[in-house]
Protein backbone atom coordinates (compact mmCIF):
# COMPACT_ATOMS: atom_id res chain seq x y z
CA UNK A 1 0.00 0.00 0.00
CA UNK A 2 2.71 2.95 0.61
CA UNK A 3 4.66 1.37 -1.96
CA UNK A 4 1.64 2.19 -4.44
CA UNK A 5 0.95 5.63 -2.40
CA UNK A 6 4.81 6.42 -2.77
CA UNK A 7 4.81 5.06 -6.54
CA UNK A 8 2.04 7.37 -7.44
CA UNK A 9 3.69 10.32 -5.49
CA UNK A 10 7.07 10.01 -8.00
CA UNK A 11 4.33 9.58 -10.96
CA UNK A 12 2.75 13.47 -9.82
CA UNK A 13 6.07 14.97 -9.33
CA UNK A 14 8.04 13.19 -12.44
CA UNK A 15 6.54 15.97 -15.19
CA UNK A 16 8.18 18.84 -12.85
CA UNK A 17 11.43 16.84 -12.90
CA UNK A 18 11.27 16.46 -16.48
CA UNK A 19 10.79 19.65 -17.04
CA UNK A 20 13.11 21.11 -14.58
CA UNK A 21 16.00 21.83 -17.03
CA UNK A 22 14.20 23.11 -19.61
CA UNK A 23 12.32 25.35 -16.88
CA UNK A 24 15.57 26.76 -15.45
CA UNK A 25 17.29 27.50 -19.15
CA UNK A 26 14.10 29.50 -20.14
CA UNK A 27 14.31 31.59 -16.99
CA UNK A 28 17.58 32.07 -17.20
CA UNK A 29 18.56 32.75 -20.59
CA UNK A 30 14.88 34.13 -21.94
CA UNK A 31 12.91 35.46 -19.56
CA UNK A 32 15.22 36.53 -17.43
CA UNK A 33 16.99 38.52 -20.60
CA UNK A 34 13.72 40.08 -21.34
CA UNK A 35 12.77 41.52 -18.37
CA UNK A 36 15.78 42.92 -17.97
CA UNK A 37 15.49 44.92 -21.65
CA UNK A 38 12.33 45.75 -20.63
CA UNK A 39 13.57 47.69 -17.23
CA UNK A 40 17.05 49.11 -19.19
CA UNK A 41 14.29 50.68 -21.94
CA UNK A 42 12.71 52.59 -18.63
CA UNK A 43 16.12 53.77 -17.79
CA UNK A 44 18.54 56.56 -18.70
CA UNK A 45 21.89 57.28 -18.04
CA UNK A 46 22.30 60.49 -16.28
CA UNK A 47 25.57 62.04 -16.50
CA UNK A 48 26.35 64.50 -13.62
CA UNK A 49 28.79 67.54 -13.85
CA UNK A 50 31.38 66.68 -16.35
CA UNK A 51 30.87 63.15 -16.54
CA UNK A 52 34.31 62.26 -14.60
CA UNK A 53 35.15 60.10 -11.88
CA UNK A 54 32.55 57.11 -10.94
CA UNK A 55 29.89 58.83 -9.12
CA UNK A 56 29.46 60.83 -12.05
CA UNK A 57 27.38 58.35 -14.19
CA UNK A 58 24.13 56.90 -13.13
CA UNK A 59 21.10 55.48 -14.01
CA UNK A 60 17.87 57.07 -13.78
CA UNK A 61 14.89 56.79 -14.42
CA UNK A 62 13.70 57.63 -18.01
CA UNK A 63 9.55 56.46 -18.19
CA UNK A 64 8.44 56.10 -21.75
CA UNK A 65 11.15 58.91 -22.99
CA UNK A 66 13.46 56.05 -24.75
CA UNK A 67 10.64 54.85 -26.19
CA UNK A 68 9.46 57.95 -27.71
CA UNK A 69 12.78 58.80 -29.34
CA UNK A 70 13.19 55.27 -30.46
CA UNK A 71 9.32 55.21 -32.22
CA UNK A 72 10.33 59.31 -33.37
CA UNK A 73 13.73 58.09 -35.02
CA UNK A 74 13.85 58.38 -38.41
CA UNK A 75 16.98 55.89 -38.78
CA UNK A 76 14.60 53.23 -37.51
CA UNK A 77 11.36 54.22 -39.59
CA UNK A 78 14.26 54.02 -43.13
CA UNK A 79 15.20 50.59 -41.97
CA UNK A 80 11.44 49.27 -41.34
CA UNK A 81 10.88 50.83 -44.63
CA UNK A 82 13.67 48.90 -46.02
CA UNK A 83 12.82 45.65 -44.54
CA UNK A 84 9.55 46.35 -45.81
CA UNK A 85 10.70 46.56 -49.41
CA UNK A 86 12.37 43.72 -48.85
CA UNK A 87 10.16 41.59 -47.31
CA UNK A 88 8.02 41.93 -50.10
CA UNK A 89 10.28 40.75 -52.82
CA UNK A 90 11.35 37.70 -50.46
CA UNK A 91 7.64 36.37 -49.02
CA UNK A 92 6.20 35.95 -52.71
CA UNK A 93 9.28 34.87 -54.14
CA UNK A 94 10.07 32.27 -51.66
CA UNK A 95 6.76 30.91 -51.38
CA UNK A 96 5.91 30.93 -54.95
CA UNK A 97 8.73 28.74 -55.66
CA UNK A 98 8.42 26.42 -52.33
CA UNK A 99 5.10 25.66 -53.47
CA UNK A 100 5.95 24.95 -57.17
CA UNK A 101 8.79 22.85 -56.60
CA UNK A 102 6.80 20.85 -53.90
CA UNK A 103 4.22 20.40 -55.92
CA UNK A 104 6.55 19.34 -58.72
CA UNK A 105 7.84 16.75 -56.12
CA UNK A 106 4.74 15.18 -55.94
CA UNK A 107 3.58 15.05 -59.35
CA UNK A 108 4.09 11.61 -60.91
CA UNK A 109 5.14 12.51 -64.39
CA UNK A 110 8.06 14.52 -63.13
CA UNK A 111 11.71 13.16 -63.77
CA UNK A 112 14.60 13.54 -61.38
CA UNK A 113 12.41 14.43 -58.54
CA UNK A 114 14.89 12.34 -55.89
CA UNK A 115 17.60 14.89 -56.88
CA UNK A 116 15.26 17.61 -57.30
CA UNK A 117 14.21 17.43 -53.42
CA UNK A 118 17.72 16.79 -52.22
CA UNK A 119 19.54 19.45 -54.11
CA UNK A 120 16.94 22.55 -54.12
CA UNK A 121 17.35 21.23 -49.52
CA UNK A 122 20.75 21.47 -49.76
CA UNK A 123 21.32 25.57 -49.15
CA UNK A 124 19.31 24.57 -45.67
CA UNK A 125 23.29 23.45 -44.78
CA UNK A 126 25.05 26.36 -45.89
CA UNK A 127 25.24 28.86 -42.97
CA UNK A 128 23.85 32.29 -44.07
CA UNK A 129 26.66 34.44 -43.45
CA UNK A 130 28.85 32.43 -46.04
CA UNK A 131 25.62 31.82 -48.17
CA UNK A 132 25.73 36.02 -48.06
CA UNK A 133 29.16 35.64 -49.27
CA UNK A 134 29.10 33.45 -51.82
CA UNK A 135 26.42 35.65 -53.58
CA UNK A 136 28.14 38.20 -52.63
CA UNK A 137 31.08 37.53 -54.64
CA UNK A 138 29.00 36.81 -57.59
CA UNK A 139 27.70 39.99 -57.66
CA UNK A 140 31.42 41.84 -57.55
CA UNK A 141 31.54 43.23 -61.29
CA UNK A 142 34.92 41.94 -61.45
CA UNK A 143 34.05 38.08 -60.55
CA UNK A 144 30.39 37.77 -61.68
CA UNK A 145 29.98 35.78 -64.74
CA UNK A 146 26.51 37.93 -65.61
CA UNK A 147 28.80 40.84 -65.57
CA UNK A 148 31.59 38.61 -68.11
CA UNK A 149 28.49 37.55 -70.25
CA UNK A 150 27.04 41.23 -70.56
CA UNK A 151 30.61 42.45 -70.88
CA UNK A 152 31.79 40.29 -74.04
CA UNK A 153 28.36 41.47 -75.90
CA UNK A 154 29.19 44.98 -74.81
CA UNK A 155 26.48 45.68 -72.67
CA UNK A 156 27.18 47.67 -69.44
CA UNK A 157 25.74 45.68 -66.28
CA UNK A 158 23.58 47.13 -63.42
CA UNK A 159 25.55 47.52 -59.88
CA UNK A 160 23.75 44.91 -58.00
CA UNK A 161 25.33 45.90 -54.61
CA UNK A 162 23.54 49.68 -54.79
CA UNK A 163 20.14 51.38 -55.45
CA UNK A 164 16.86 49.04 -56.74
CA UNK A 165 18.93 45.84 -57.26
CA UNK A 166 20.22 46.16 -54.03
CA UNK A 167 17.21 44.89 -52.66
CA UNK A 168 16.86 42.13 -55.46
CA UNK A 169 20.45 40.97 -54.53
CA UNK A 170 20.01 40.79 -50.72
CA UNK A 171 16.49 38.98 -51.52
CA UNK A 172 18.01 36.55 -53.24
CA UNK A 173 20.38 35.39 -51.13
CA UNK A 174 17.17 34.65 -48.30
CA UNK A 175 15.22 33.29 -51.41
CA UNK A 176 18.03 30.69 -52.48
CA UNK A 177 18.54 30.12 -48.33
CA UNK A 178 15.10 29.48 -47.42
CA UNK A 179 13.13 27.86 -50.18
CA UNK A 180 14.31 24.19 -49.88
CA UNK A 181 13.26 24.19 -45.86
CA UNK A 182 9.81 25.13 -46.92
CA UNK A 183 9.15 23.15 -50.31
CA UNK A 184 9.59 20.69 -47.44
CA UNK A 185 7.26 21.59 -44.74
CA UNK A 186 4.78 22.39 -47.68
CA UNK A 187 5.95 18.85 -49.50
CA UNK A 188 5.40 17.18 -45.98
CA UNK A 189 1.87 18.11 -46.10
CA UNK A 190 1.11 17.66 -49.49
CA UNK A 191 2.11 13.53 -49.24
CA UNK A 192 -0.49 13.59 -46.29
CA UNK A 193 -3.04 13.87 -48.61
CA UNK A 194 -5.32 10.45 -49.03
CA UNK A 195 -5.11 8.83 -52.38
CA UNK A 196 -8.39 8.24 -52.72
CA UNK A 197 -9.61 12.06 -53.23
CA UNK A 198 -6.86 12.47 -56.47
CA UNK A 199 -8.57 8.80 -58.20
CA UNK A 200 -11.91 10.17 -57.74
CA UNK A 201 -10.94 13.53 -59.28
CA UNK A 202 -9.38 11.66 -62.07
CA UNK A 203 -12.29 9.63 -62.77
CA UNK A 204 -13.91 13.09 -63.13
CA UNK A 205 -11.36 13.47 -65.92
CA UNK A 206 -9.30 16.53 -64.14
CA UNK A 207 -6.17 16.93 -65.11
CA UNK A 208 -2.73 17.13 -63.48
CA UNK A 209 -2.46 20.72 -63.61
CA UNK A 210 -6.16 21.28 -62.27
CA UNK A 211 -5.67 18.40 -59.59
CA UNK A 212 -2.92 21.11 -58.40
CA UNK A 213 -4.66 23.78 -58.24
CA UNK A 214 -8.21 22.34 -56.91
CA UNK A 215 -7.33 20.06 -54.77
CA UNK A 216 -3.48 19.76 -53.63
CA UNK A 217 -2.91 24.02 -53.10
CA UNK A 218 -5.94 24.16 -50.94
CA UNK A 219 -5.41 20.83 -49.01
CA UNK A 220 -1.91 22.41 -48.21
CA UNK A 221 -3.21 25.91 -46.90
CA UNK A 222 -2.02 25.10 -43.70
CA UNK A 223 1.46 24.53 -43.98
CA UNK A 224 1.45 27.48 -46.61
CA UNK A 225 0.35 29.65 -43.72
CA UNK A 226 2.65 28.11 -41.34
CA UNK A 227 5.58 29.00 -43.75
CA UNK A 228 3.94 32.69 -44.60
CA UNK A 229 4.05 33.17 -40.62
CA UNK A 230 7.65 32.00 -40.43
CA UNK A 231 9.07 33.98 -43.17
CA UNK A 232 7.47 36.90 -41.84
CA UNK A 233 9.15 36.72 -38.56
CA UNK A 234 12.34 36.12 -39.81
CA UNK A 235 12.07 38.90 -42.22
CA UNK A 236 11.57 41.26 -39.43
CA UNK A 237 15.00 39.76 -37.97
CA UNK A 238 16.89 40.06 -41.15
CA UNK A 239 20.51 40.59 -39.77
CA UNK A 240 23.06 38.53 -41.29
CA UNK A 241 22.49 39.12 -45.36
CA UNK A 242 22.90 42.89 -44.66
CA UNK A 243 26.02 42.49 -42.12
CA UNK A 244 28.03 40.30 -44.89
CA UNK A 245 27.12 42.53 -48.03
CA UNK A 246 28.68 45.50 -46.04
CA UNK A 247 32.09 44.86 -46.78
CA UNK A 248 31.79 44.29 -50.51
CA UNK A 249 30.07 48.11 -50.92
CA UNK A 250 29.42 51.33 -49.52
CA UNK A 251 25.66 51.42 -50.08
CA UNK A 252 24.39 49.55 -47.31
CA UNK A 253 24.48 51.91 -43.95
CA UNK A 254 25.26 50.04 -40.66
CA UNK A 255 21.34 50.91 -39.74
CA UNK A 256 19.88 49.05 -42.91
CA UNK A 257 17.89 46.58 -40.80
CA UNK A 258 16.22 47.58 -37.58
CA UNK A 259 18.03 44.83 -36.08
CA UNK A 260 21.23 45.78 -37.09
CA UNK A 261 20.15 49.40 -35.73
CA UNK A 262 19.91 47.88 -32.26
CA UNK A 263 23.09 45.75 -32.67
CA UNK A 264 24.52 49.52 -33.64
CA UNK A 265 23.35 51.16 -30.81
CA UNK A 266 24.21 48.61 -28.04
CA UNK A 267 27.55 47.29 -29.18
CA UNK A 268 28.89 50.32 -31.13
CA UNK A 269 26.92 53.40 -30.06
CA UNK A 270 27.39 52.50 -26.58
CA UNK A 271 23.56 53.75 -25.86
CA UNK A 272 22.56 50.15 -24.55
CA UNK A 273 18.69 52.14 -22.93
CA UNK A 274 18.12 53.17 -26.23
CA UNK A 275 19.00 50.24 -27.82
CA UNK A 276 16.68 48.66 -25.28
CA UNK A 277 13.95 50.05 -26.05
CA UNK A 278 14.39 49.87 -29.61
CA UNK A 279 14.81 46.15 -29.53
CA UNK A 280 10.95 45.94 -27.34
CA UNK A 281 9.39 47.50 -29.79
CA UNK A 282 10.64 45.16 -32.27
CA UNK A 283 9.54 42.56 -29.97
CA UNK A 284 6.42 43.55 -28.98
CA UNK A 285 5.56 44.08 -33.01
CA UNK A 286 6.74 40.57 -33.67
CA UNK A 287 3.98 38.98 -30.95
CA UNK A 288 1.44 41.25 -32.19
CA UNK A 289 1.87 39.92 -35.91
CA UNK A 290 1.69 36.77 -34.44
CA UNK A 291 -1.03 36.77 -32.49
CA UNK A 292 -3.17 38.58 -34.68
CA UNK A 293 -1.92 35.59 -36.94
CA UNK A 294 -2.63 32.95 -34.51
CA UNK A 295 -6.42 34.77 -34.06
CA UNK A 296 -7.37 34.71 -37.76
CA UNK A 297 -5.26 31.32 -38.29
CA UNK A 298 -7.53 29.96 -35.62
CA UNK A 299 -10.82 31.48 -36.51
CA UNK A 300 -10.26 30.21 -40.11
CA UNK A 301 -10.35 26.70 -38.53
CA UNK A 302 -13.39 27.43 -36.90
CA UNK A 303 -15.44 28.44 -40.07
CA UNK A 304 -14.09 25.25 -41.74
CA UNK A 305 -15.46 23.21 -39.37
CA UNK A 306 -18.67 24.51 -38.94
CA UNK A 307 -18.92 24.15 -43.00
CA UNK A 308 -18.03 20.64 -42.45
CA UNK B 1 18.35 11.24 -63.34
CA UNK B 2 16.25 11.11 -66.24
CA UNK B 3 15.87 8.43 -68.65
CA UNK B 4 13.77 9.60 -71.65
CA UNK B 5 14.05 5.93 -73.42
CA UNK B 6 13.30 3.55 -71.07
CA UNK B 7 9.78 3.29 -71.95
CA UNK B 8 9.81 3.95 -75.59
CA UNK B 9 6.75 1.77 -76.21
CA UNK B 10 5.02 2.73 -73.93
CA UNK B 11 1.89 4.92 -74.71
CA UNK B 12 0.28 5.33 -71.62
CA UNK B 13 0.16 9.16 -70.36
CA UNK B 14 1.70 8.08 -67.09
CA UNK B 15 4.83 7.10 -68.06
CA UNK B 16 5.86 9.99 -70.00
CA UNK B 17 7.90 12.82 -69.18
CA UNK B 18 6.35 15.77 -68.41
CA UNK B 19 9.12 17.87 -70.31
CA UNK B 20 7.98 21.43 -68.72
CA UNK B 21 7.61 20.83 -65.29
CA UNK B 22 11.16 18.07 -65.59
CA UNK B 23 12.86 21.37 -66.97
CA UNK B 24 11.39 23.44 -64.03
CA UNK B 25 12.47 21.33 -61.55
CA UNK B 26 15.72 20.92 -63.51
CA UNK B 27 16.32 25.00 -63.61
CA UNK B 28 15.37 24.87 -59.59
CA UNK B 29 18.55 22.40 -58.77
CA UNK B 30 20.53 24.39 -61.30
CA UNK B 31 19.68 27.65 -59.27
CA UNK B 32 20.32 25.84 -55.17
CA UNK B 33 23.58 24.77 -57.23
CA UNK B 34 24.70 27.76 -58.60
CA UNK B 35 26.96 29.45 -55.68
CA UNK B 36 28.30 25.93 -54.68
CA UNK B 37 29.77 24.96 -57.91
CA UNK B 38 30.91 28.81 -58.02
CA UNK B 39 32.96 28.51 -54.75
CA UNK B 40 34.11 25.34 -55.75
CA UNK B 41 35.59 26.22 -59.32
CA UNK B 42 36.84 29.41 -57.42
CA UNK B 43 38.73 27.93 -54.91
CA UNK B 44 40.80 26.51 -57.45
CA UNK B 45 41.94 30.23 -58.74
CA UNK B 46 45.18 31.46 -57.70
CA UNK B 47 44.19 35.22 -56.21
CA UNK B 48 45.37 37.06 -59.50
CA UNK B 49 43.48 34.49 -61.61
CA UNK B 50 40.28 35.33 -59.21
CA UNK B 51 39.60 38.44 -60.73
CA UNK B 52 40.99 38.07 -64.24
CA UNK B 53 40.23 34.67 -65.69
CA UNK B 54 36.42 33.82 -66.29
CA UNK B 55 33.85 32.80 -63.46
CA UNK B 56 33.65 29.38 -64.48
CA UNK B 57 37.36 29.13 -65.62
CA UNK B 58 39.20 26.52 -63.22
CA UNK B 59 42.13 27.50 -61.65
CA UNK B 60 45.52 25.99 -60.55
CA UNK B 61 46.32 27.21 -57.01
CA UNK B 62 43.67 25.05 -55.06
CA UNK B 63 46.80 23.07 -52.87
CA UNK B 64 48.35 26.27 -52.51
CA UNK B 65 45.69 28.22 -51.30
CA UNK B 66 44.39 25.51 -48.56
CA UNK B 67 48.35 25.61 -48.09
CA UNK B 68 48.30 29.29 -47.29
CA UNK B 69 44.74 29.34 -45.22
CA UNK B 70 46.43 26.77 -42.88
CA UNK B 71 49.44 28.95 -42.48
CA UNK B 72 47.19 32.07 -41.89
CA UNK B 73 48.43 33.44 -38.67
CA UNK B 74 49.51 29.67 -37.26
CA UNK B 75 46.28 27.34 -38.63
CA UNK B 76 43.86 29.90 -37.29
CA UNK B 77 41.43 28.62 -39.56
CA UNK B 78 40.96 25.08 -38.39
CA UNK B 79 41.12 26.07 -35.03
CA UNK B 80 38.07 28.20 -36.02
CA UNK B 81 36.64 24.89 -37.61
CA UNK B 82 37.03 22.70 -34.56
CA UNK B 83 35.60 25.62 -32.37
CA UNK B 84 32.52 25.51 -35.37
CA UNK B 85 32.62 21.46 -34.25
CA UNK B 86 32.51 22.12 -30.32
CA UNK B 87 29.97 24.96 -30.27
CA UNK B 88 27.58 22.44 -32.50
CA UNK B 89 28.58 19.03 -31.26
CA UNK B 90 28.42 20.08 -27.50
CA UNK B 91 25.10 22.19 -27.67
CA UNK B 92 23.43 19.69 -30.06
CA UNK B 93 23.77 17.33 -27.55
CA UNK B 94 22.80 19.16 -24.55
CA UNK B 95 20.03 20.52 -26.77
CA UNK B 96 18.90 16.99 -27.34
CA UNK B 97 18.68 15.89 -23.96
CA UNK B 98 17.09 18.99 -22.79
CA UNK B 99 14.32 18.84 -25.39
CA UNK B 100 14.05 14.82 -24.78
CA UNK B 101 13.46 15.12 -21.24
CA UNK B 102 10.90 18.19 -21.71
CA UNK B 103 9.33 16.41 -24.77
CA UNK B 104 8.62 13.50 -22.94
CA UNK B 105 7.18 14.80 -19.90
CA UNK B 106 4.84 16.87 -22.01
CA UNK B 107 3.79 14.13 -23.85
CA UNK B 108 3.00 11.17 -21.31
CA UNK B 109 2.04 13.32 -18.30
CA UNK B 110 -0.85 14.98 -17.60
CA UNK B 111 -0.73 17.43 -14.99
CA UNK B 112 -1.86 21.71 -14.12
CA UNK B 113 -0.28 24.14 -16.15
CA UNK B 114 0.74 21.50 -18.76
CA UNK B 115 -0.35 23.29 -22.05
CA UNK B 116 0.72 26.81 -20.32
CA UNK B 117 4.18 25.56 -20.04
CA UNK B 118 4.43 24.25 -23.24
CA UNK B 119 3.11 27.55 -25.11
CA UNK B 120 5.50 29.46 -22.51
CA UNK B 121 8.29 27.49 -24.12
CA UNK B 122 7.15 27.58 -27.87
CA UNK B 123 6.77 31.59 -27.74
CA UNK B 124 10.53 31.58 -26.94
CA UNK B 125 10.91 31.15 -30.83
CA UNK B 126 9.01 34.47 -31.37
CA UNK B 127 11.40 36.30 -29.62
CA UNK B 128 14.14 38.33 -32.02
CA UNK B 129 17.54 37.08 -31.27
CA UNK B 130 18.79 40.17 -31.11
CA UNK B 131 16.55 41.46 -28.36
CA UNK B 132 17.72 38.61 -26.27
CA UNK B 133 21.59 38.96 -27.12
CA UNK B 134 21.97 43.03 -25.61
CA UNK B 135 20.83 41.70 -22.05
CA UNK B 136 22.28 38.23 -22.26
CA UNK B 137 25.33 39.68 -23.02
CA UNK B 138 24.95 42.24 -20.54
CA UNK B 139 24.02 39.40 -17.71
CA UNK B 140 26.54 37.70 -19.18
CA UNK B 141 29.38 40.27 -18.01
CA UNK B 142 27.71 40.82 -14.70
CA UNK B 143 29.08 36.81 -14.22
CA UNK B 144 32.60 37.77 -16.10
CA UNK B 145 31.31 34.88 -18.62
CA UNK B 146 31.22 36.72 -22.04
CA UNK B 147 34.05 36.26 -24.57
CA UNK B 148 33.83 32.47 -23.09
CA UNK B 149 33.30 28.84 -24.86
CA UNK B 150 29.69 28.82 -22.44
CA UNK B 151 28.34 32.10 -23.34
CA UNK B 152 27.82 30.88 -26.97
CA UNK B 153 27.27 27.15 -25.65
CA UNK B 154 24.62 27.86 -22.96
CA UNK B 155 21.76 30.79 -24.60
CA UNK B 156 21.52 27.90 -27.34
CA UNK B 157 20.58 25.16 -25.62
CA UNK B 158 17.09 25.36 -24.97
CA UNK B 159 15.55 24.88 -28.46
CA UNK B 160 11.58 25.63 -28.25
CA UNK B 161 11.51 23.80 -31.36
CA UNK B 162 13.67 20.86 -29.93
CA UNK B 163 10.91 20.58 -27.35
CA UNK B 164 8.24 21.00 -29.86
CA UNK B 165 9.51 17.78 -32.15
CA UNK B 166 10.08 16.01 -29.24
CA UNK B 167 6.81 16.27 -27.76
CA UNK B 168 5.08 15.00 -31.15
CA UNK B 169 7.32 12.12 -31.55
CA UNK B 170 7.52 11.21 -27.74
CA UNK B 171 3.26 11.19 -28.40
CA UNK B 172 3.55 9.24 -31.53
CA UNK B 173 6.46 6.74 -30.75
CA UNK B 174 5.73 5.28 -27.37
CA UNK B 175 2.63 3.55 -26.62
CA UNK B 176 1.26 4.53 -23.01
CA UNK B 177 0.13 0.91 -22.80
CA UNK B 178 3.97 0.43 -22.73
CA UNK B 179 4.67 2.89 -20.02
CA UNK B 180 1.89 1.53 -17.71
CA UNK B 181 3.19 -2.45 -18.03
CA UNK B 182 6.40 -0.78 -17.19
CA UNK B 183 4.81 0.33 -14.18
CA UNK B 184 3.03 -2.75 -13.07
CA UNK B 185 6.35 -4.36 -13.21
CA UNK B 186 7.29 -1.74 -10.87
CA UNK B 187 9.46 0.16 -12.73
CA UNK B 188 10.16 3.86 -11.52
CA UNK B 189 9.77 7.10 -13.69
CA UNK B 190 13.47 7.34 -14.43
CA UNK B 191 14.08 4.36 -15.41
CA UNK B 192 10.92 3.57 -17.79
CA UNK B 193 12.13 7.30 -19.78
CA UNK B 194 15.62 5.91 -19.81
CA UNK B 195 15.01 2.00 -20.89
CA UNK B 196 11.14 2.12 -22.37
CA UNK B 197 11.00 5.26 -24.15
CA UNK B 198 14.10 6.89 -24.62
CA UNK B 199 15.00 3.71 -27.26
CA UNK B 200 11.73 4.81 -29.19
CA UNK B 201 12.27 8.18 -29.41
CA UNK B 202 15.91 7.73 -31.06
CA UNK B 203 14.67 8.00 -34.80
CA UNK B 204 13.59 11.58 -33.48
CA UNK B 205 16.02 12.90 -31.37
CA UNK B 206 18.20 12.09 -34.34
CA UNK B 207 16.06 14.76 -36.25
CA UNK B 208 16.62 16.53 -33.31
CA UNK B 209 20.24 16.77 -32.94
CA UNK B 210 21.05 17.44 -36.98
CA UNK B 211 18.42 20.06 -36.62
CA UNK B 212 20.34 22.06 -34.06
CA UNK B 213 23.42 21.38 -35.20
CA UNK B 214 22.39 22.98 -38.09
CA UNK B 215 21.53 25.95 -36.34
CA UNK B 216 24.06 25.81 -33.88
CA UNK B 217 27.03 25.69 -36.55
CA UNK B 218 25.08 28.45 -38.78
CA UNK B 219 25.03 30.85 -35.81
CA UNK B 220 26.69 34.21 -36.20
CA UNK B 221 24.90 36.84 -34.15
CA UNK B 222 25.57 34.84 -30.85
CA UNK B 223 29.19 34.88 -31.20
CA UNK B 224 29.41 37.91 -32.75
CA UNK B 225 28.15 39.72 -29.88
CA UNK B 226 29.56 37.43 -27.42
CA UNK B 227 33.17 36.68 -28.42
CA UNK B 228 36.23 39.66 -29.04
CA UNK B 229 38.92 37.04 -28.86
CA UNK B 230 38.83 35.21 -32.30
CA UNK B 231 40.81 32.06 -30.78
CA UNK B 232 37.03 31.75 -29.35
CA UNK B 233 35.18 32.40 -32.66
CA UNK B 234 33.34 30.01 -34.59
CA UNK B 235 34.08 29.45 -38.30
CA UNK B 236 31.13 31.90 -39.53
CA UNK B 237 32.66 35.27 -37.32
CA UNK B 238 35.64 34.01 -38.50
CA UNK B 239 35.52 34.37 -41.32
CA UNK B 240 33.35 37.40 -41.62
CA UNK B 241 36.52 38.94 -39.90
CA UNK B 242 38.35 38.18 -42.74
CA UNK B 243 36.04 39.03 -45.34
CA UNK B 244 35.92 42.53 -43.48
CA UNK B 245 39.69 42.77 -43.72
CA UNK B 246 39.53 41.47 -47.22
CA UNK B 247 38.25 45.09 -48.04
CA UNK B 248 41.60 46.81 -47.54
CA UNK B 249 43.47 43.58 -48.79
CA UNK B 250 41.56 41.83 -51.54
CA UNK B 251 44.28 39.20 -51.25
CA UNK B 252 42.37 37.76 -48.17
CA UNK B 253 39.36 37.10 -50.80
CA UNK B 254 41.23 33.95 -52.00
CA UNK B 255 41.48 32.79 -48.16
CA UNK B 256 37.81 33.46 -47.33
CA UNK B 257 36.68 31.96 -50.61
CA UNK B 258 38.48 29.18 -49.71
CA UNK B 259 37.84 28.97 -46.29
CA UNK B 260 33.80 28.98 -47.04
CA UNK B 261 34.46 25.84 -49.45
CA UNK B 262 35.89 24.05 -46.78
CA UNK B 263 33.16 25.03 -44.53
CA UNK B 264 30.59 24.09 -46.48
CA UNK B 265 32.08 20.86 -46.97
CA UNK B 266 31.52 18.86 -43.58
CA UNK B 267 27.93 19.57 -43.71
CA UNK B 268 27.15 19.14 -47.25
CA UNK B 269 28.71 15.42 -46.79
CA UNK B 270 26.74 15.24 -43.33
CA UNK B 271 23.50 15.85 -45.35
CA UNK B 272 24.61 13.37 -48.21
CA UNK B 273 25.60 10.69 -46.01
CA UNK B 274 22.15 11.01 -43.50
CA UNK B 275 19.73 11.38 -46.20
CA UNK B 276 19.86 7.67 -47.15
CA UNK B 277 18.19 6.88 -43.35
CA UNK B 278 16.90 10.01 -42.14
CA UNK B 279 13.23 11.34 -43.88
CA UNK B 280 13.06 14.67 -44.36
CA UNK B 281 9.80 14.63 -43.60
CA UNK B 282 10.61 14.40 -39.89
CA UNK B 283 12.12 18.00 -40.12
CA UNK B 284 8.82 19.08 -40.24
CA UNK B 285 7.47 17.37 -37.52
CA UNK B 286 5.45 14.76 -39.53
CA UNK B 287 5.60 11.32 -38.01
CA UNK B 288 3.91 8.41 -40.02
CA UNK B 289 2.77 5.49 -37.83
Amino acid sequence: MTRRRSAYGARRRAPYAFLAPAVVLFLLFFALPIGYAIWLSLHRIEVQGLGLGSGARSEVWAGLGNYADALGDSELLASALRVLGYGLIVIPVMLGLALLFALLLDAERVRGRRVGRLVIFLPYAVPGIIAGMLWGFLYLPSVSPLHHVLDSVGLSAPDLLSGGPLYVAMANIAVWGGTGFNMIVIYTSLRAIPAEIYEAARLDGCSQLQIALRIKIPMVAPALVLTFFFSVIATLQVFNEPTTLRPLTNSIPTTWSPMMKVYQDAFRGGDIHAAAATAVVIAVVTLALSFAFLRVANSRNRQEEAAR
Amino acid sequence: MSHPTSHPTSRRTNNRIALLPTAALLLGALYCLLPVAWVLVAATKAGDELFSTFTFAPGTGLLDNITDLTDYRDGVYWRWMANSGLYAGLGALLSCAVSALAGYGLAVYRFRGREAVFSVLLAGVLMPPVILAIPQYLMLAEVELTDSYPSVLLPLVLSPYGIYLARIYAAAAVPTELLEAARVDGSGEWRIFRTVALPMMLPGLVTIFLFQFVAIWNNFLLPYVMLSDDEKFPITLGLFTLLNQGSNTPALYTLVITGSLLAIVPLIALFLVIQRFWSLDLLSGAVKS
